[in-house]
C-alpha cells in the first residue's frame, strides 16, 4: 500500500490532536455514514480492501488540497469515498445524490418542530 | 467540522440539516430504497459501536493473557481466534494480530493509509489516530510520537511500529505492571486503557477499580 507522502510532509509543523477519551462520532451523521460502510461490507457490496483504497484515496487528495490536517473532517471523507464508490459500482449518480440531498434539505426545513423528517415533507416532490 | 449547526438566528428554522447532514441522508435512503442495506441493521451498527464495543472488550484480553498463559500463547499464535473465546469478533476477513510489549521491545500501531482499527475490541478509533500528522509521525519518529503522549520509554527498549491493512488489525499487549500480583482479571482489565492497546500509553496502576 502506498503511503501518505503528503501528509508525511506535513506532519512536522503540525501538532498531534488529543481528546481524553472523547465522544466517539461528534454528530449522529458520522455514526450513520460508518454504519452504511459497515452494512455495505457484511452484504458484500464491497470489501474492506476496496473501501480502505476509496477512503485513503479521499484523504490524500484533501490533504494534498490543505484539509484534514487534524482529522476534524475524517467523516466527511467517509462520505466521499463511499459515494464515489458507489458511483464507481454503478450504485449511484452524483447527480441523483445531489437532487435527494436537496430534497431533504427542504423536507427539513418544511417539517415542523417535534416531528419527524420525512422525504414526503419536501414540498418540491412531485 | 465545527460540531455545529449554521443556524441564521435572524431566520430560524426549527428542522434543518447541514449540507453534509442531507448527503449522509441521501446516500443512506438511497441504499435502503435499493434494498442494499437494513434500516435494522444499520441501527444496530450504530448502538454497538456507540455502546457496546469499546476499549473493555481489549482490555478484557489483554488481562486474561496476564493472568492464563495458555490464553496467552493462543493469543500468539492465532489473535483471531484467541479474542473469539471471549465472545469478539470482527465482520470476517480482517485478522487480529496481537502485539506483546517486552522489557526489548514496545509495539505501536497505526494505519499509515487511512484508519484501519482493531474495531471488534477496542471500538471506534479516536480522532488523533485517524489524524495525518500521527499517521505520519508514528512511522518516521516513533519514540517522539510517545513524548508527544507524555510516554518516555527506557533507551534500551526497541519500538516497533505496525501498519494496519484493511486485512490485518493489531492490538498491543501491554506488560502487566508490578504491584499487580494476585489481582482478579476484572481489576486488572480496569487498568488497560486504550491507548496502551494503540501503544500511545501504559496501563496506570493507580487507575484500578
Amino acid at each position: 500500500m502506498s503511503r501518505p507522502d503528503a501528509a508525511i510532509a506535513l506532519a512536522a509543523d503540525t501538532p498531534i490532536p488529543r481528546d481524553a477519551e472523547g465522544p466517539i462520532f461528534a454528530e449522529p451523521w458520522q455514526a450513520m455514514v460508518f454504519a452504511l460502510v459497515v452494512e455495505l461490507q457484511n452484504r458484500g457490496v464491497f470489501t474492506a480492501d476496496e473501501w480502505a483504497q476509496a477512503l485513503g484515496a479521499e484523504i490524500r487528495e484533501a490533504v494534498a488540497h490543505g484539509g484534514c490536517r487534524d482529522g476534524s473532517d475524517y467523516y466527511e471523507r467517509w462520505c466521499e469515498a463511499l459515494e464515489h464508490l458507489l458511483i464507481a459500482k454503478g450504485l449511484a449518480s452524483h447527480d441523483g445524490v445531489d437532487a435527494l440531498a436537496a430534497s431533504w434539505a427542504r423536507a427539513a426545513e418544511a417539517t415542523p418542530h417535534g416531528q419527524p423528517i420525512l422525504i414526503e415533507n419536501d414540498p418540491l416532490k412531485s | 467540522m465545527s460540531g455545529h449547526h449554521h443556524h441564521d438566528h435572524d431566520h430560524h428554522h426549527d428542522n434543518h440539516f447541514t449540507p453534509i447532514e442531507a448527503r449522509v441522508k441521501a446516500l443512506e435512503s438511497l441504499l435502503v430504497a435499493k434494498g442494499y442495506v437494513d434500516p435494522a441493521a444499520l441501527d444496530a451498527i450504530v448502538e454497538t459501536y456507540e455502546t457496546k464495543v469499546g476499549p473493555r472488550n481489549g482490555a478484557r484480553v489483554v488481562a486474561k493473557a496476564w493472568t492464563d498463559p495458555a490464553f496467552a500463547e493462543r493469543l500468539k499464535a492465532d489473535g483471531s481466534a484467541a479474542v473469539a473465546e471471549l465472545g469478539y469478533g470482527g465482520r470476517g476477513g480482517e485478522h487480529i494480530v496481537a502485539c506483546f510489549n517486552t522489557p526489548n521491545e514496545h509495539n505501536l500501531i497505526v494505519c499509515t493509509l487511512c484508519s484501519c482499527y482493531p474495531w471488534p475490541v477496542l471500538g471506534l478509533p479516536p480522532v488523533w489516530y485517524k489524524s495525518p500528522p500521527y499517521r505520519a509521525k508514528a512511522v518516521i519518529d516513533p519514540r517522539g510520537t510517545l513524548a508527544d503522549f507524555g510516554v518516555t520509554l527506557p533507551e534500551g527498549q526497541r519500538i516497533r511500529v505496525w501498519d494496519s491493512t484493511a486485512e490485518t488489525r493489531f492490538i498491543v499487549i501491554p506488560m502487566r505492571p508490578a504491584g499487580t500480583e494476585g489481582w482478579s482479571e476484572e481489576k486488572l482489565a480496569s487498568i488497560v486503557n486504550r491507548d496502551s492497546m494503540i501503544g500511545t500509553g501504559l496501563p496506570r496502576v493507580e487507575d484500578a477499580l
